[in-house]
C-alpha cells in the first residue's frame, strides 16, 4: 500500500490492492466484487468510484468518518440504494447500475436475485414487530424462497441456537434486549443462507454494554469462515476479525489493507487522523 | 413557625421522618377518596339533568306512556338493523380503503388519479345526497338498480362514503411504519405484495385500529341517514310510528336515546380496545 491518496483509475476494474484473507485459497474467485461505484445524492457525489473485491471467507471491515459513504457503499451493494454508475456482481449474478431504469421488471428482478444473495444487518435491527422471532426468522425463506416450512423452522433453530437465543423463540421482538433483538437479526440474515452478509453498524444502536454480546457472534461467524462486509467503527473488532480494513474518505478508497497495516501504522495523513481521533475516544 | 409549639413539629418531623410509609397510605387513601367522591357526583349530575328531563316532560303530561310502551318494542326492533347496517358499511368500507390507500400511495399516476378523484368527489359532497343519489338517480341510468334491496345500496353509498375518508386513514397508518420495515423486507429478497400484505399492512393496522373505532361509533350514528330510503332501521321505525301518530317528541326521544346508548357502550369498549393495545405495545 503506496499511502497518500488512491482513486483508482476510470477503467481498470479490478482492485489492485484486493488481496484474498490468509486461510482462502488464493485460486478461488471473489463472491463479490463492486465496480467502480459512484452514487449522486441530487448533486451531492457521495461515492466517487469505488472498487472492492471479496473472496469467499473473508471478512471486510469498512471504516470512516460519519458521511463519508461507508453506509451508502455497503447499501449499493445490494440496491436499498440504486448506484448511480458501476455494477455489482454477487456469486455469478451481476447487476449494472440502471438508475434511469430503476423500475423495469426485470431489472427489479435481478436486484432481487442480488438481495438473496447477500443478507444486510442494520443498525436498528429491522425486526417485525408483528411476529415472534421464529416468524421473523422463516417469513423470508418460506415467502420468497419457497423453502418448505417444518425445514425453514429447522434452519431458523440451528441459526437461533448459533446467536445463543434458542430459548427466546417464541417471543416477539419488544421483549428483547437491544444486544438480543441484534442476534436475532444476524440470524434472521443467517437463515436466509446468503453468500455474504452486509453489516451496517451493527452495534451502533447500541447501549455500550450490549455491544460485545453481538460482536461475540460476528467474530465467530468470521472465524467460522462467513463472508461478512461490516461498516463499522469498532477497532478491536477489526483488528480481530477483519481480513482486510478499507478506510473511505468522502467516496474514495484512501487505504486498504490487512488491519495491522491500515489500524497501527496508517500511511494517509486522512486515516492517521480520523483512527487517532477515534482510538483516543475509547 | 410552627403551629402548635416544638413539642407538634417534632411529633410531625417524628412523622415524615420514621413513618414514611403512614404518609404515603394516607395519599394513597386521599386520592382513592377524592377519585370515589367525584364519580359519585358525576353519576349524580347525570341522573338529576337527564331524569329531571324526562320526569318533566312525564310529569307534564308531555309524553304519552301507553303510546310508548305500544308501540316501543315495533320502534326498538330497528336496533339489529341499525347495527347491521354499521357493521356491514365499516366492513366494506375498509376494502373501500385499503385500495384507495394503496392508489394514494401508488407511484402509477392512472392509479393515484382514479382514487385522488375518488376521495375529493366523496369528501366534497354530502352524504345524504350521495345517499339519495344511489337509492334515486341511478335507476334512471339503469333500471335493474331498482331491483336490488334498499338496505344493499344504503349499505354501499354508507360505505362508499366512509371509505373515502378511511382512505386517508389507511393512507397515514401505512406511511407511519417505519421505513427501517420496508428497508428490510426489501433486503430479504420480498417482492412488493409480500411487503405489503405480509409487513407493511399488519402494522398499519395496528396503528389505526382506535381511528376504525371512532369511524364505527360515527357509522352507527350516521346509518340514520338511510331511514331516507325506506330501510326499516331504527329511525325509520321512530319517524313511521310518531308521525302517522303525531307523537314524534316520544318516538324521536326514544331513538335518539338509543343512538346515545349504543354509542356509550361502542366508546367503552373503545376505551378497553385502546388500553389492551397500548399493554400489548410493550409486547410488541
Amino acid at each position: 500500500m503506496s499511502g497518500s491518496s488512491h482513486a483508482p483509475a476510470a477503467h481498470d476494474v479490478s482492485d489492485p490492492f484486493a488481496r484474498p484473507g490468509a486461510l482462502t485459497p488464493t485460486s478461488a474467485g471473489p463472491v463479490v466484487r463492486l465496480l467502480e461505484i459512484e452514487k449522486y445524492f441530487g448533486s451531492n457525489h457521495v461515492l466517487r468510484g469505488c472498487t472492492m473485491e471479496v473472496y469467499p471467507g473473508e471478512t471486510i471491515c469498512l471504516i470512516g468518518r460519519s458521511g463519508s459513504g461507508k453506509s451508502t457503499l455497503l447499501r449499493c451493494a445490494n440496491f436499498l440504494e440504486e448506484p448511480t454508475v458501476g455494477a455489482v456482481v454477487i456469486d455469478g449474478v451481476r447487476v449494472d447500475a440502471d438508475p434511469l431504469h430503476a423500475r423495469s421488471g426485470t431489472h427489479r428482478e435481478q436486484i432481487r436475485q442480488i438481495r438473496l444473495r447477500a443478507q444486510m444487518v442494520f443498525q436498528e435491527f429491522n425486526l417485525f414487530p408483528h411476529m415472534k422471532v421464529i416468524d421473523n426468522l422463516i417469513e423470508a425463506p418460506v415467502r420468497v424462497k419457497g423453502v418448505p416450512r417444518d425445514q425453514a423452522i429447522a434452519t431458523a433453530e440451528k441459526y437461533l441456537d448459533k446467536v445463543g437465543l434458542s430459548d427466546k423463540r417464541d417471543e416477539y421482538p419488544a421483549r428483547l434486549s437491544g444486544g438480543q433483538k441484534q442476534r436475532v437479526a444476524i440470524a434472521r440474515a443467517l437463515t436466509m443462507e446468503p453468500k455474504v452478509l452486509l453489516f451496517d453498524e451493527p452495534t451502533s444502536a447500541l447501549d455500550p454494554e450490549l455491544v460485545g454480546e453481538v460482536l461475540v457472534v460476528m467474530e465467530e461467524l468470521a472465524h467460522e469462515g462467513a463472508t461478512m462486509i461490516v461498516v463499522t467503527h469498532e477497532m478491536q473488532f477489526a483488528r480481530e476479525a477483519a481480513d482486510r480494513v478499507y478506510y473511505i474518505d468522502e467516496g474514495v478508497f484512501l487505504e486498504v489493507g490487512p488491519p495491522e497495516q491500515v489500524i497501527d501504522s496508517p500511511q494517509d495523513p486522512r486515516t492517521a487522523k480520523f483512527l487517532a481521533r477515534l482510538l483516543n475516544k475509547k | 413557625m410552627s403551629l402548635g409549639g416544638p413539642g407538634v413539629q417534632a411529633a410531625i418531623d417524628d412523622l415524615y421522618i420514621h413513618h414514611p410509609g403512614a404518609i404515603v397510605a394516607e395519599i394513597a387513601a386521599q386520592r382513592r377518596r377524592h377519585t370515589r367522591r367525584f364519580r359519585i357526583t358525576f353519576v349524580v349530575t347525570w341522573i338529576l339533568l337527564v331524569g329531571g328531563l324526562v320526569g318533566f316532560l312525564v310529569a307534564g303530561g308531555k309524553i304519552d306512556s301507553v303510546f310508548l310502551s305500544k308501540w316501543g318494542g315495533y320502534i326498538l326492533g330497528g336496533v339489529g338493523t341499525t347495527v347491521f347496517v354499521a357493521v356491514c358499511s365499516v366492513s366494506v368500507a375498509i376494502c373501500f380503503a385499503v385500495v384507495g390507500a394503496l392508489g394514494r400511495l401508488s407511484s402509477n399516476s392512472v392509479l393515484f388519479a382514479v382514487s385522488t378523484l375518488y376521495v375529493s368527489l366523496v369528501r366534497g359532497t354530502p352524504l345524504i345526497v350521495q345517499i339519495l343519489f344511489i337509492y334515486l338517480a341511478l335507476p334512471q341510468i339503469w333500471s335493474g338498480f331498482a331491483e336490488i334491496p334498499a338496505i344493499a345500496l344504503g349499505v354501499f353509498a354508507l360505505s362508499f362514503n366512509y371509505g373515502a375518508y378511511m382512505t386517508e386513514t389507511f393512507r397515514a397508518g401505512i406511511q407511519a411504519v417505519p421505513r427501517g420495515q420496508t428497508e428490510a423486507a426489501e433486503a430479504l429478497g420480498m417482492p412488493s405484495r409480500t411487503r405489503m400484505q405480509r409487513i407493511i399492512l399488519p402494522q398499519a393496522v395496528r396503528i389505526i385500529t382506535p381511528a376504525i373505532g371512532n369511524e364505527f361509533i360515527s357509522m352507527i350514528k350516521d346509518s340514520a341517514l338511510v331511514s331516507y330510503i325506506a330501510v326499516p332501521e331504527l329511525l325509520w321505525r321512530a319517524q313511521r310510528v310518531g308521525q302517522s301518530n303525531f307523537r314524534t317528541l316520544e318516538t324521536l326521544l326514544l331513538a335518539a336515546g338509543v343512538y346515545w346508548a349504543l354509542t356509550i357502550v361502542l366508546s367503552l369498549f373503545q376505551d378497553r380496545l385502546e388500553k389492551r393495545m397500548a399493554e400489548s405495545d410493550r409486547r410488541i
